[in-house]
């Protein structure tokens, strides 16, 4: 059973449909693209998967549970996690602090526990601690652990959301344009990131990209999103080299 | 029967010194997205102004509207420059405190100059009422109404019709937007807070002439009244303010007549409270989603 | 990944460095906890020798219900980045339900005033669900509007009730309060709030203040931790009431106005939304401020007014900023929006 089933997932905003009849499957393991032109529903799509909006029409299940009409919060708790193309990070908590609000659901301690500081909540934060220090080394961010999320460079804030997005343990990553504003030496750093997040945390990653290095490089497959509906979908190269897409892209 | 027809026109002269003010706030609202929490201590300058050059310089009418106007519009101009400019790109929160800061600045600044006594102010209005089958209309519900309905009239003209008007239409749309099409920003900003404020003014001088008495906070509850109206019509929508101003001040009159003096108050906020909690748009507002 | 494996001395390096954090934290605390038991003891013995006279020890209660209210207003302020403008109100229904207990109750001074901090606290803490209610769906100017709308409308209702004292006032409340019992909740408040901004619910509460959409695609239960934070203050501010009214021994619906609420505002914005020690502190200056400028009295409020702009101006000027920054560094404080 593939781990995300989307069956004709669709959303109306007014009478504009933004997104129609919207169906892939992704395997487990899997590194999965969406791409297409502005404005062709990939966010959207993002949007519909988290929660922030409710599909007008279809259905999604994540490991066989239907997810769609649960709110963001419950669809996170089941497994879904992700990163926004407008960066969205805790800005005035420190890097730690972000990675470790990742964390919070996995912790049981409850706020008497905190305010009383019982022997459980030295426990559970000391293993958060050293949880937190190993994803942000993954990173490459463990020297920037004190400092405040804002004053990190925009490629670093990029990955700080990758690792807060791990942090809640999910079965499914979404990423949201990743490499944007990215040169192409830090574009080949985060594509040796993804893999290595995949392959180390089993991790199944469905990602919204425009640089097609990117795509062409890592994702194992592709569905190109055209004014809202499907246009292609298969294996990343022979997609690629599809005209239908091309013309897409570039027009006639 | 009579009495309510009586509580009926208190209430549309109660509601239309609110929709005037609420004016004030719902156009700031829609163009600067801010809550300009000093608006109402506009109406309480504005009555002191009137104070000084009708009671005690005795300037003819006009005069003491136009001074009074004046000296409205140029405060608020200048407040937005110097203290709400800066702070464009800051959090609301922001914002909202100096708001704040700037309305206890007005309040304790006229609590210095003028002490915390409240003063009589002499009614501009000398027209005599009369009576229409037994009810009492007086002169102050007459030109209060008449005003009221000849300001809203030029205001959406004005909105419809000018240049200025479709800026700033374009500007509480979309700033950045109206920016690039060649909306100078700044002074559409400038000259919303500059009709927002004229407006106080001509509230305060309908205020006093029904009220009579200034003092330092004179300003803050028909304010924060008035924002309740202009939340219950929508913020942002002129027709809204006008419409939850009327409302409110009838609503307020028939509670006091009604109910409870004390608890007059008391209902108005709470239908503040479930229209937000229903409606939070309000009854003409449109709906705004945050772009994920 | 070559750089992801790192080499045994750097290993011990951050071992190292870790382990010098956690002693500075725990320097810190330490010095906290003496600081405390230090301020405790010298004021008792200044008051003990008369040393502050009577004007000064009548200070040192209200010093402590102002730190009681400030660093409960700024867990929502501060934190959970909502602007409350009800926090007098909270304050009235605990003073008001505190001090009915201890006029109509017939227990022993020792269990009926403690007993009374906690109801009014616990009533005020329903006040909070009650006003954290709408915060679930409104945020920004409409919640700081509601919360305004809340705190008049419990005034206006004692003010019509009986029972309250109406207008006249509650009068025939016991001087229960004095500095080791208002000393010792303040401690408390303090205690509790520090200790739940730095565990995971604390953490919880400022990502929703730094960003609500990503705190709930991040599995953060916005509505429960919005609720704790409104339920926490509220119940510090109704306890904050119950010393307030018991060191008066009148309570009047007319202190509780919105006037009152932004007196605790402008002691959390001075003292930096974010900063519990900056709470305190300015806790403490505005509360002797009236008594020390007695000449300046009358430009109290212009003072306050004008703090709060150029504070409100300043933090948005980066130059302002990085001279703030520097100063606190000096001075030991943590930064604005930092984690006390």
């Amino acid at each position: 059973m593939p781990l995300l089933q989307v069956k004709n997932l669709g959303i109306n905003f007014g009478g504009l449909k933004a997104v129609d009849d919207f169906s892939v499957n992704i395997e487990k393991g899997m590194l999965y693209g969406l791409i297409g032109p502005n404005g062709a529903g990939k966010t959207t799509v993002f949007n519909l998967l988290t929660g922030v909006y409710k599909p007008s029409t279809g259905t999604f299940r994540l490991d066989g549970q239907i997810l769609n009409g649960k709110s963001p919060i419950e669809i996170n708790r089941m497994g879904i996690a992700r990163t926004f193309q407008n960066i969205r990070l805790f800005s005035h908590m420190s890097v730690m602090d972000n990675v470790k609000v990742g964390l919070h659901n996995h912790q049981t301690y409850n706020v008497f526990d905190g305010i009383f500081r019982t022997p459980k909540y030295y426990r559970e934060e000391k293993a958060m601690n050293e949880e937190a220090v190993e994803l942000l080394k993954v990173f490459d961010l463990e020297k920037e652990k004190d400092n405040r999320a804002y004053n990190l460079p925009y490629g670093k804030q990029r990955k700080l959301e990758i690792a807060r997005a791990l942090a809640t343990k999910p079965k499914l990553l979404l990423l949201d344009e990743p490499a944007a504003g990215m040169n192409p030496n830090e574009t080949e750093e985060l594509m040796s990131t993804i893999r290595f997040v995949r392959d180390n945390f089993d991790m199944t990653i469905l990602l919204i990209e425009h640089d097609m290095r990117l795509v062409g490089g890592i994702c194992e497959e592709v569905t190109v999103l055209n004014f809202g509906t499907e246009l292609a979908k298969g294996k990343t190269s022979e997609v690629l080299n599809d005209p239908r897409v091309i013309t897409a892209y570039l027009g006639e | 029967m009579q009495q309510l027809c009586e509580q009926l026109l208190n209430g549309l002269n109660l509601g239309s010194v609110y929709a005037l003010i609420a004016l004030g706030y719902t156009m700031v609202y829609g163009i600067a997205k801010m809550l300009n929490f000093a608006h109402g201590d506009i109406i309480m300058v504005g009555a002191y102004t009137l104070l000084l050059s009708g009671s005690r310089f005795g300037l003819p009418w006009w005069a003491s509207v136009l001074l009074c106007t004046v000296i409205c519009c140029v405060l608020g101009v200048s407040i937005e420059k110097i203290a709400y400019k800066p702070l464009r790109s800051s959090s609301p929160l922001t914002v909202l405190i100096t708001a704040i800061g700037v309305s206890y600045f007005l309040q304790s600044s006229a609590l210095l100059i003028f002490g915390s006594n409240k003063q009589k102010v002499d009614s501009l209005i000398k027209i005599k009422g009369f009576t229409f089958y037994g009810i009492n209309i007086s002169g102050e519900s007459i030109v209060t109404l008449s005003v009221t309905i000849i300001i809203m009239i030029l205001l959406t003209l004005f909105i419809k019709k000018t240049k200025m008007g479709k800026a700033m239409l374009a500007v509480s749309e979309d700033k950045g937007a109206a920016q690039l099409m060649g909306v100078n920003v700044n002074s559409t900003i400038s000259a919303t807070f500059a009709i927002g404020s004229s407006l106080a003014a001509v509230a305060g001088i309908l205020y006093m002439s029904s009220y009579g008495f200034v003092g330092p906070y004179t300003g803050s509850l028909p304010g924060i009244k008035a924002f309740v109206a202009a939340v219950l019509g929508g913020i942002g929508s002129i027709p809204g303010a006008m419409l939850g101003g009327i409302l409110l001040g009838i609503i307020e009159s028939m509670a006091k007549t009604y109910i409870s003096t004390d608890l007059a108050d008391a209902i108005v906020f709470g239908i503040l409270i479930v229209v937000l909690l229903f409606r939070p748009t309000g009854l003409l507002g449109k709906k705004r989603m945050e772009k994920v | 990944m070559a750089k992801k494996q790192m080499t045994g001395s750097e290993k011990l390096i951050l071992a190292q460095t870790q382990l010098k954090a956690n002693l500075k934290k725990r320097k810190k605390t330490v010095f906290a906890v003496i600081l405390g038991i230090a301020a405790f003891i010298i004021c008792n013995v200044l008051i003990s020798t008369g040393a502050l006279g009577r004007q000064g020890s009548g200070l040192l209660v209200p010093i402590c219900i102002n730190i009681m209210l400030a660093v409960s207003l700024n867990l929502i302020v501060g934190f959970l980045g909502e602007l409350s403008l009800g926090h007098a109100g909270f304050m009235s229904v605990g003073a008001y339900a505190g001090c009915l207990f201890t006029i109509h109750a017939n227990l022993p001074t020792i269990i009926e005033f403690p007993l009374a901090l906690i109801i009014g606290g616990l009533t005020a803490a329903v006040f909070g669900v009650i006003i954290g209610l709408p915060a679930l769906r409104l945020n920004g100017d409409y919640l700081a509007i509601v919360t305004l709308a809340f705190g008049e409308i419990i005034r206006s209702i004692i003010n019509s009730l009986d029972f309250t004292g109406g207008a006249g006032g509650l009068k025939g409340i016991n001087k229960f309060s004095n500095f080791s019992v208002a000393y010792i909740a303040a401690m408390i408040t303090i205690v509790v709030i520090v200790n739940l901004v730095n565990s995971r619910h604390g953490r919880a509460i400022t990502a929703i203040r730094d960003n609500i959409i990503s705190a709930e695609a991040t599995g953060i239960n916005v509505v429960f931790y919005k609720l704790l934070s409104f339920v926490i203050a509220a119940f510090f501010a109704g306890a904050a009431g119950v010393l307030y009214g018991h060191h008066l021994a009148i309570l009047k619906p007319g202190t509780f106005d919105f006037n009152k609420s932004i007196e605790i505002l402008v002691i959390v914005v001075l003292g930096g939304m974010g900063s519990i020690p900056g709470s305190i502190i300015a806790a403490i200056v505005i509360t002797l401020l009236p008594e020390v400028l007695r000449d300046l009295s009358d430009y109290r409020m212009l003072i306050y007014s004008i703090a709060l702009i150029v504070m409100m101006l300043s933090s948005s000027s980066t130059h302002l900023a990085e001279l703030r920054m520097k100063i606190r560094k000096k001075l030991g404080l943590s930064g604005r929006k930092g984690v006390a």
